[in-house]
């Protein structure tokens, strides 16, 4: 009897230990990883900052890594100069619009989609995937003709209904990706109490799905934020992005390389602002609602 | 879950449909009518029929271009997925460092695509960036906008930087799915660090892997924005991938019956691999549940 203990102790031991071993060497390591990513992602980050707060005269006559003449000048330029701050006015206007209309027609759609079997539903669900997988550069052309027949360029809302090309898809799939997690028993007992189904969806469902809808909102602002192909191809003056003016800070006396990089930082901060309510769902998010 | 079936439900699906057959059909239909015809300006139109295409089909300029990106956007696959993975497996799965890794991991993928190549465009400068200046003070001779092989380089660093976090979190959302019990058993039969990478991370890794794969695949089939602020597609034609080329037609040179005939292509490449990225986005789901 002992004997039998013994020899499946012992095996089971070793392997315990060698196993514990393992894991223990490598967790010494294995934070070495990660943290060397993020300083890999962080140094590029790190010295359009370090560029925003120097002077021109610093940035190209010394090499320094820290600025030594501090200054908020790249800043105030932007913030006091309007055909710099009216591009960020611009961007948001859309982005906003963008995020609203995408949204509010996404949510029934996706709602149809989660809940029921039609006519054709497999190919119209595919059919809006391939506009999420379309290349900008392949719209670009046609929406500038487009737009102009209607006499939409240089507006807001062109620049808005162009981007539902991709944000309206994304919104779809991620919104249905949350709803089929809601058992369908919940409509059926709300139908049975008395809803109707517009007041269903406002009082019941919408605060069920209430984080999917704050993800889905967070990534069609995103990909309407990081676009700009289609907004510099819209937009000539009046209703500009801040991306599209990023690229003519060349003046007279060369390159305003502190202004830029300004420019820059003020373009990250929106997303890094939001970043941390989304955290948990943003592989979600990215996959499609699909994880 | 059980649907039931309902044709109502297009009254729902309406809004959408609307919405994206103005932003996409409509434009797509007019690409269509430019491919097939010639002008000379005015307005005028000649049937040209499939002229363009077989101009198109039979020129090095769109193999050169198809190749190259093809080239790029295999080489950043064999060097983010591996590297994803090996991230996310290390990566905490408790504690503070969780929500740590993942906002500073996610920070790239939000930053808008034309400043990711402003910013890559000043680190790589050899007289005011970081890198560029280390590069340059190692004695590499380095500068993206003279070199091919520099400019390659930086590209594919960028999309590295910009992308990689994308692999991460997707695999780490599937490693954070595997219940502790099995490592456990794992740990009981005595199971190798390969072996539990090998026969329970990677299997339970697959479906997002695949997502990510394809997803990597399918945007950095159609990159635009920084490789065009870094490089603008050279020197020479060396970074200009299918999209810059496609831009630099259709609204540098206006030339719509060529533009239009390389769009379809383009379009229909890109529907074939939607079409293999939707089948294994709900066939594959179906068979795990």
């Amino acid at each position: 009897m002992s004997d039998v203990t013994s020899t499946i102790a012992v095996p089971t031991r070793r392997a315990r230990a060698s196993v514990a071993g393992n894991s223990r060497g490598s967790a010494r390591f294995a934070p070495l990883i990660p943290a060397t990513y993020i300083l890999f992602l962080m140094l590029p980050i790190y010295w359009l900052v370090n560029m925003s707060f120097k002077t021109n005269e610093e940035i190209q006559s010394r090499f320094t890594l820290w600025p030594e003449n501090f200054t908020f000048r790249n800043y105030e330029v932007i913030f006091t100069d309007p055909s710099w701050y009216n591009g960020y006015i611009n961007s948001i206007i859309y982005v906003a619009l963008n995020t609203g209309i995408s949204v509010a027609v996404a949510l029934p759609a996706a709602y149809a989609f989660s809940r029921y079997r039609f006519l054709g539903d497999k190919h119209l669900f595919f059919w809006l995937l391939t506009n999420r997988m379309a290349p900008p550069a392949v719209f670009a052309l046609p929406f500038f003709q487009l737009y102009s027949a209607f006499g939409l360029i240089d507006t807001h809302i062109a620049v808005a209904l162009a981007h539902c090309l991709f944000n309206v898809p994304l919104a779809v799939w991620i919104l249905e990706g949350f709803m089929s997690g809601v058992p369908k028993e919940i409509d059926e007992t709300a139908y049975i109490d008395g809803y109707s189904f517009p007041r269903f969806f406002v009082k019941i469902f919408m605060p069920l799905i209430a984080s999917g809808i704050g993800v889905a909102c967070f990534f069609c602002f995103m990909f309407s934020w990081v676009e700009l192909l289609i907004a510099r191809t819209l937009t000539t003056t009046a209703a500009k992005p801040i991306s599209a003016i990023m690229t003519r800070t060349v003046s007279a006396s060369g390159m305003d390389w502190g202004v830029l990089a300004a420019a820059g930082v003020l373009t990250i901060i929106p997303g890094a602002l939001v970043i941390w309510f989304v955290r948990n769902y943003i592989a979600k998010g990215f996959a499609l609602g699909r994880v | 879950m059980e649907k039931t079936w309902n044709n109502k439900a297009w009254f729902m699906v309406l809004p959408v449909l609307l919405l994206v057959a103005f932003s996409a059909v409509i434009p797509l239909m007019t690409v269509v009518n430019y491919s097939v015809q010639d002008t000379f300006g005015n307005n005028e139109f000649f049937w040209a029929g499939t002229e363009w295409f077989s101009e198109l089909l039979g020129s090095d300029r769109f193999y050169d271009a198809l190749w190259r990106n093809l080239a790029f956007s295999l080489i950043i696959l064999a060097i983010e997925v591996p590297l994803g993975i090996v991230i996310a497996l290390s990566m905490p799965k408790t504690g503070w460092g969780v929500p740590l890794c993942l906002v500073t991991m996610a920070l790239p993928l939000l930053i808008p695509w034309n400043v990711v190549g402003t910013i890559w465009q000043i680190f790589g400068r050899s007289d005011i960036g970081l890198l560029g200046r280390a590069l340059t003070d190692l004695g590499i001779d380095y500068n993206y906008t003279r070199d091919p092989f520099a400019a390659w380089a930086t590209v594919i660093v960028m999309d590295v930087w910009h992308w990689t976090s994308l692999v991460v979190l997707l695999c780490y959302a599937g490693l954070v799915s595997i219940p502790e019990a099995y490592y456990q058993a794992a740990r009981i039969d005595g199971a190798s660090r390969w072996a539990v990478f090998r026969y329970l991370q990677l299997p339970k890794m697959h479906r997002v892997l695949l997502i990510a794969v394809l997803l990597r695949f399918m945007d950095s089939f159609m990159i635009y924005t920084e490789p065009f602020v870094v490089t603008g597609g050279g020197p020479g034609n060396s970074t200009t991938f299918l999209s810059i080329d496609l831009v630099k037609m259709a609204i540098g040179q206006f030339d719509l019956g060529p533009a239009a005939a390389m769009s379809i292509v383009y379009f229909l490449i890109v529907l074939l691999l939607s079409w293999v990225f939707y089948t294994v986005m709900t066939n594959y789901g179906e068979g795990e549940r």
